[in-house]
C-alpha cells in the first residue's frame, strides 16, 4: 500500500511545507540551512511577497516551488485518475485487440474478437433489444417528467410534498427497487395481477412472456429514475421569465399556445440534454435484466451490457468483452460527442 | 424551494385559475396528482416496510393484503441478527464512509490545487479529468477490474478490500468540477489577506478555503455516501469474498434463500439510511443534480 496516499498525509506534508517556506511563519523556526534566506534573520510576520521583491533573482525558484507544492496536491488525484480512468481507457480499447486470460499473458489476436463478436448471434440480439428498450425507455421516461413537471409547476398547492414523493425511489438502492417490483410482477401472490383482477382484467405474464418482459423492465427503470429529470425540468420551468407568458397572454395565446410557443422553446435545450444523457444511460442498462429476468425469456431481455457482463464475469473471456464495450464506447462515444457539442455552443 | 416567496407567472394565468372552471380544474389535478403520486411512489413503500411485518405463510397467499392480519415485528431483528445483515450493513457504512473520506481529501486537494495554486498545465489536467466524465461507465468496466486484480507499477490485488471500492471513487471529475468552480469563487484577496497573517498553504486551505465551502462540501459529501451505498455491479465484482459484502449484493445473492418477510426486512434496512439523508439533505441533493445537468 505503499504507493497510497493515506489520509494522514497532509499534516505530514504540512510540516514539510512549512519547512520549505522560506520566510518562517511567526512563531515557527525555519531550519537553518535549508533556505536560501538563511543569511538573513527573516523577520516574524514578513509576508513572502515583500520578502519576494527584495529577492528578485529567486523569482523563478519561487514559482518553480510553488508549482511543486500545487503537483504535491495534485498528486493523490493524479495517480487515482491515471490508474482507474485514464489507462484503463487506453488499455480498454487495446484489450479489445488481445486474448486475455488469468492463467498466460496477454497475446496480440488482430481481429478475431470482432470476428467472434459478429459470429455470436446473441450479440446482434443484444444490440436489438437494448435498442428496444432504449426506444421504449424514451417514450415512457422522456414524456412522463415533462408532463409531471409542467402539471407541478402549475398547482398552487403540495408542489413539495409531490416534489420529495417522486424523488423517492431514486433514493432507493436498485437493487431492492428490482426485488420489490420483482413481488409486484409476480404471477401469483404480484400485487399487479391482484389489481387487474379487482379490476376484472386478465392477469398478465409481466416478467414470463417474451412481449411484456421488455415493457415491464422499462416500467421499473421509468419508475425508478423518473424522478431524477422531473426535479432539473421543475428548475428550469421555474427559470422562465413570467414577462414571458404576460406577453403571451396580452396577445391572446391559448394555454396550449402558451406552452408551445414559451415553455417548450425556453426548456428546448435542457430537453435535448436530458434526451441525450438518458439515451447513453439506457444503453447501459443492466441492472433490470440481471436481476429480474436474468435475460430471459428466451433471451429477450439480454441487453448489450448483460452480455458484455457475461462474457467477462462468466466466461472470462476479457478480450471479447473488450471488443464489445469498445464498440459501445465508439456507439455512445457519438453521443457524447454531440452533448459536448451542444454544452459548448450554450456556452 | 421556499414556498413562501411570491409565485412567478407560469403558464396559466391567476386570472384563469380563479374562474370557478379554472378553480375546479386546479383542485381535480391537485386531487388526483395527490393521490396517483402516493399512489405510485409512497405506498411501494410502504407496502415494503410492512410486507416486512407479515408471516412469510400471508406473503405467499394469493391475494396480498394491505394490513399485516398478525404482526412479527421479529422479523426485522431475526434479518438483522440470524442472516447477518447486521454485518453487511456495516460492510456498506464501511465502505460508503470510506469512499467519502478517499473522495473529500483527494478531490478537495485536487480542486484547491487547480483552483488557487495554478499549476503549469493545470488546464490540461482539468480538461483531462473533465473528459472522463464523457466514458460511458460500462466502457470502463473491464479494464479498470483488470487494473483492480493487478494494479500496475506496484503490482497489489485490490480485490475483496475496500481499497477496490475508495480508489476508483476518488477519480471522480465531478466532484473536482463542481468544487474548483466553487473554490473560484472565494476572492484571492482573502487568501492574501491570510497570507501575509502568515498562514501557509495548508492552513489556507484548512481556515479560509473549507470553512467557506460548507455548502458544496455537503454536497459532494451527500453524493458521495449515496452513490457507493446505491452501487451493485462493481462491488458485486471487485468483493466477491461474501463476509465482505455490502448489503445490495448480500441481498441480491440471499434473496432466494431468505424468508419472504425477513427479505422485505432486510431491503427496508438498506434503504432507510438513504431516504433519511434524502429526508433532512433536501435542498443540498436538488442543487447537486441541477448543478451537475444544468452547468450553472
Amino acid at each position: 500500500m505503499s504507493a497510497l496516499p493515506t489520509p494522514a498525509a497532509p499534516g505530514r506534508r504540512a510540516r514539510r511545507l512549512r519547512d520549505l517556506r522560506r520566510t518562517g511563519a511567526a512563531g515557527e523556526n525555519p531550519k537553518a540551512g535549508e533556505s536560501p534566506n538563511a543569511g538573513e534573520n527573516p523577520k516574524a510576520g514578513e509576508s513572502p511577497a515583500t520578502a519576494a521583491s527584495r529577492v528578485p533573482a529567486t523569482g523563478r525558484a519561487r514559482r518553480l516551488r510553488e508549482n511543486l507544492v500545487a503537483y504535491l496536491f495534485l498528486s493523490a488525484a493524479l495517480i487515482c485518475f491515471a490508474l482507474f480512468a485514464w489507462y484503463p481507457i487506453v488499455r480498454g480499447v487495446l484489450l479489445g485487440f488481445q486474448q486475455v486470460t488469468f492463467a498466460q499473458p496477454a497475446e496480440w489476436v488482430g481481429l478475431d474478437n470482432f470476428r467472434r463478436l459478429f459470429a455470436d448471434p446473441l450479440f446482434a440480439t443484444a444490440w436489438r433489444n437494448t435498442g428496444y428498450f432504449t426506444l421504449l425507455a424514451l417514450v415512457f421516461g422522456f414524456a412522463a417528467p415533462f408532463v409531471t413537471a409542467v402539471v407541478l409547476n402549475e398547482l398552487r398547492r403540495g408542489q413539495s410534498y409531490l416534489r420529495l414523493t417522486v424523488y423517492l425511489p431514486v433514493m432507493l438502492p436498485p437493487i431492492v427497487t428490482m426485488l420489490l417490483w420483482r413481488w409486484f410482477y409476480d404471477p401469483g401472490p404480484g400485487l399487479f395481477n391482484n389489481v387487474l383482477g379487482v379490476l376484472h382484467l386478465p392477469a398478465q405474464q409481466w416478467l414470463e412472456s417474451e412481449h411484456l418482459a421488455m415493457i415491464s423492465l422499462v416500467l421499473v427503470s421509468t419508475w425508478a429514475n423518473m424522478g431524477t429529470t422531473t426535479l432539473i425540468y421543475l428548475a428550469a420551468l421555474g427559470g422562465i421569465p413570467g414577462e414571458l407568458y404576460e406577453a403571451a397572454e396580452l396577445d391572446g395565446a391559448s394555454i396550449r399556445r402558451r406552452l408551445w410557443h414559451v415553455t417548450i422553446p425556453q426548456v428546448r435545450f435542457i430537453l435535448l440534454i436530458t434526451l441525450l444523457l438518458q439515451v447513453i444511460g439506457t444503453m447501459q442498462v443492466f441492472v433490470e435484466p440481471f436481476v429480474l429476468t436474468g435475460g430471459g425469456p428466451d433471451d429477450a431481455t439480454v441487453t448489450i451490457l448483460l452480455l458484455l457482463y457475461r462474457y467477462a464475469f462468466v466466461y472470462n473471456d476479457f478480450g471479447l468483452a473488450s471488443a464489445m464495450s469498445t464498440l459501445l464506447f465508439v456507439v455512445l462515444g457519438l453521443f457524447a460527442g454531440l452533448y459536448l457539442r451542444l454544452t459548448r455552443t450554450k456556452d | 424551494m421556499a414556498a413562501t416567496e411570491p409565485r412567478s407567472r407560469t403558464l396559466i394565468a391567476p386570472a384563469e385559475l380563479t374562474r370557478p372552471v379554472g378553480r375546479f380544474l386546479h383542485r381535480f389535478v391537485l386531487g388526483a396528482t395527490l393521490t396517483g403520486f402516493t399512489l405510485a411512489f409512497v405506498f411501494p413503500l410502504y407496502w415494503m416496510t410492512t410486507g416486512a411485518l407479515k408471516s412469510s405463510a400471508e406473503l405467499a397467499e394469493p391475494h396480498p393484503t394491505l394490513l399485516p392480519s398478525s404482526w412479527h415485528p421479529e422479523s426485522y431483528t431475526e434479518a438483522w441478527t440470524n442472516t447477518g445483515l447486521a454485518g453487511y450493513f456495516l460492510n456498506t457504512v464501511l465502505l460508503a464512509f470510506g469512499a467519502l473520506l478517499f473522495q473529500l481529501v483527494i478531490d478537495v486537494c485536487a480542486a484547491y490545487a487547480l483552483s488557487k495554486l495554478r499549476p503549469v498545465l493545470g488546464n490540461a489536467v482539468l480538461a483531462m479529468m473533465l473528459a472522463t466524465l464523457m466514458l460511458p461507465v460500462s466502457a470502463l468496466l473491464v479494464p479498470v477490474y483488470l487494473t483492480v486484480v493487478d494494479v500496475p507499477l506496484v503490482h497489489v490485488n485490490l480485490i475483496n478490500t475496500p481499497f477496490a471500492i475508495w480508489l476508483p471513487a476518488a477519480a471522480n471529475a465531478f466532484n473536482v468540477f463542481i468544487l474548483k468552480r466553487f473554490f473560484d469563487q472565494i476572492p484571492t484577496e482573502l487568501l492574501d489577506a491570510a497570507r501575509i497573517d502568515g498562514a501557509g498553504t495548508v492552513r489556507i486551505l484548512v481556515s479560509v478555503i473549507l470553512p467557506l465551502s460548507r455548502p458544496v462540501l455537503a454536497v459532494v459529501s451527500i453524493f458521495a455516501v449515496v452513490g457507493v451505498w446505491k452501487d451493485f455491479l462493481w462491488p458485486m465484482l471487485v468483493l466477491p469474498d461474501e463476509t465482505k459484502q455490502p448489503i445490495t449484493v448480500a441481498l441480491n445473492r440471499l434473496a432466494e434463500f431468505m424468508p419472504a418477510n425477513q427479505l422485505l426486512a432486510g431491503m427496508v434496512m438498506a434503504s432507510v439510511p438513504l431516504l433519511v439523508l434524502f429526508l433532512l439533505f433536501q435542498r443540498h441533493i436538488i442543487s447537486g443534480l441541477t448543478a451537475g445537468s444544468l452547468k450553472g
